[in-house]
């Protein structure tokens, strides 16, 4: 009530309002402005860090050996000593490839399966049981996904059906990561498959198709970018996986174990390029030797699968996206 | 009667096989709720597979002890106070750095090429595997900034890695306050930080603290990049500076399950349920604030 007066008219009247932090507030507008600015450069300079590092350190790796060795090369026996010592990394991007083909050969048809039946048939009921199941799925650690792999799928399920199975092995691993990417696939196809609008549903039915007819012919094909891109990017995941293959796949590349048969032979320890790195650091190495520095070609291999593989599924998004309504 | 709707030749010829087809769809619904369904007798084994060895060995002492080379003395507390320095300096360092990105991205940067530039590299960020954060903390933290195998390198690697979940989910969080609420502050003579930190993030909070504690979860659970700036060697000691070397759980897991006596492999089984508890209950979290929150949203 101070600081208003009435006038003899009545009229009430305020005293001018204060902008004298105007100056303040602008100036503060600008280095506020300014930090944000300095916290989004933290995730460029991430990927800035990521790729100096790896071709850095690569580059001393392949001065001494030279970078054709390196990716044709087809032995692997860093950790041998003088002539025996090859960096031949086949093996390791087959270990790599066999263990993603059985994941897909998982993920891909049951994720896609699981995000029809979810979005297309399911009711409420089964729904409300399924969907957390799947998360649960997802949010498992991968370390416990390994021990499952070298624990369960090795001895119980596989054991049986394989009498000459490896302790560590490639399909037990494929199989653990397989699982583990199945929520990935399933959630990102669902939400792909819901996003294609009802109309193309009942137009299909009106047209007298069957639910598989139109499930099939109709909703999947409309929403296929969103499906691929979950195959692609599931599969980049199954590439980089490290845990899983660290406990299960065993430490000898693939082919080069006494009992293996060759790099295609599953049922015997088969060693990824994201096996090699984990087994380097829980074995105490060198940290000037050159099987060392080899895990930095190693690295700057999976990056460049990854992210070639990263981008190919954002192109697809935008490429091919159906675009609706 | 007559016949005058005979049907005529084109329609003689055609078959609807109504049957077949019908037959087909069902079959699919069939084979559709099977290959869903083996996702719980997947989810089922997998729990077995945990408990049956795991339950007999958990006690207090895998809480309290530290690490052993006797199996029934042998405990996970070094690991457990490792994680919970880890994981809340992560989502500090994500909170902080995720937080002013996506407040950044959504309210103050122009649609330019920069603007894209950085969304495309943090949803690239999202998809780097998690053992290439680990060399580049390696790198970056332990060699050239001389931490050493330290809880420091460990957490600024961690938070490096959950940064890019934290800035999209903040983002999403942000991106749901409605235009009216920021025109309505502008309108009376809010500057535009006012407008953010007075109007925008609070709306937007539930949905941040859900995308941290998101990232909480997965931090928890993230074994390569440690291992690799880390090391897998055991660790006897709480954790009482920065600079000390650390263990935690799901470390302490991989080195148990790499031995070869069974009873470590039990003791593991018994360490991942302590893990899958703490998640159990992060997540109880996260969802109980989203449904607290969205039933007292405001628009």
């Amino acid at each position: 009530m101070a600081s208003t007066t009435t006038t003899p008219s009545g009229r009430v009247q305020r005293p001018p309002l204060n902008l004298s932090g105007k100056k303040n507030r602008q100036r503060s507008e600008h280095i506020i402005r300014w930090i944000l600015i300095a916290c989004s450069l933290v995730t460029v300079a991430t990927t800035v860090g990521i790729i100096t590092i790896l071709l850095w350190e690569a580059v001393n790796f392949f001065r001494e050996i030279p970078v054709w060795e390196f990716l044709f090369g087809t032995t692997w026996t860093p950790l041998f000593e003088g002539a025996q010592q090859e960096f031949g990394v086949v093996p390791l991007v087959m270990g790599t490839l066999m263990t993603t083909l059985i994941a897909a050969l998982i993920a891909l048809p049951l994720g896609l399966a699981a995000a029809i039946y979810l979005s297309e048939i399911a009711g409420e009921r089964a729904r409300s049981i399924l969907k957390p199941v799947l998360e649960v799925l997802a949010g498992v650690p991968t370390i416990v996904y390994g021990f499952f792999a070298l624990t369960f799928i090795t001895p119980v399920l596989l054991e049986p059906l394989f009498p000459r199975l490896g302790t560590f092995n490639g399909l037990s691993a494929g199989i653990a990561i397989g699982i583990m990417a199945l929520p990935t696939v399933a959630s990102m196809s669902e939400d792909a498959i819901r996003a294609v609008p009802r109309s193309l549903r009942e137009a299909a039915y009106g047209l007298g198709a069957t639910r598989f007819e139109t499930t099939m012919r109709v909703v999947v094909p409309a929403a296929i970018s969103g499906v691929i891109a979950s195959f692609i990017l599931a599969i980049s995941r199954a590439i980089g996986e490290t845990m899983i293959v660290a406990v299960a796949a065993g430490q000898a590349p693939a082919g080069q174990s006494g009992a293996s048969s060759g790099w295609w032979d599953l049922t015997q320890s088969m060693q990824t390029m994201t096996g090699f790195i984990a087994y380097t650091f829980s074995s105490d190495i060198s940290r000037s030797s050159t099987a060392f520095y080899s895990l930095f070609g190693v690295g700057l291999l999976l990056f460049i699968m990854t992210f070639a593989m990263n981008l190919l599924s954002q192109w697809i998004t935008k490429r091919y996206r159906e675009e609706y309504d | 009667m007559s016949a005058s709707f005979a049907p005529g030749k084109g329609v003689e010829q055609y078959n609807p096989r109504v049957k077949q087809r019908q037959n087909a769809s069902a079959a699919m619904k069939w084979f559709l709720f099977g290959a869903t369904a083996l996702a719980i007798v997947l989810l089922g084994m997998l729990l077995y597979s945990i408990l049956a060895p795991g339950l007999p060995w958990l006690n207090w002492h895998l809480i309290t002890n530290m690490p052993s080379r006797i199996p029934e003395r042998a405990g996970m507390n070094s690991a457990i106070w490792g994680s919970i320095w880890i994981v809340l300096g992560a989502a500090v360092m994500s909170f902080i750095l995720g937080l002013g990105t996506a407040i950044y991205l959504e309210e103050y940067a122009e649609k330019n090429r920069w603007t894209s530039l950085i969304q495309t590299n943090i949803s690239n960020l999202a998809g780097v595997p998690s053992i290439v954060y680990g060399l580049l903390g390696l790198v970056v933290f332990v060699d050239w900034m001389q931490m050493g195998r330290s809880l420091l390198a460990g957490v600024l690697t961690m938070g490096l890695l959950i940064l890019p979940v934290v800035v999209i989910a903040s983002r999403e969080a942000i991106r749901a306050v409605p235009p009216s609420l920021r025109e309505a502050a502008y309108g009376v003579g809010a500057t535009k930080w006012q407008t953010v930190r007075h109007h925008v993030l609070p709306s937007a909070f539930p949905g941040i603290m859900t995308g941290i504690i998101l990232s909480m979860s997965r931090a928890i659970g993230e074994t390569a990049p440690l291992l690799v700036v880390g090391g897998a060697s055991q660790v006897l000691f709480r954790p009482s500076s920065p600079l000390d070397p650390f263990m935690v759980m799901p470390l302490q897991i991989y080195n148990w399950t790499g031995r070869p006596q069974e009873e470590f492999e039990q003791l593991a089984a018994a360490a991942i349920i302590v893990l899958m508890i703490v998640l159990l209950i992060m997540n109880s979290v996260a969802i109980g604030l989203r449904q607290h929150f969205s039933r007292k949203a405001r628009w």
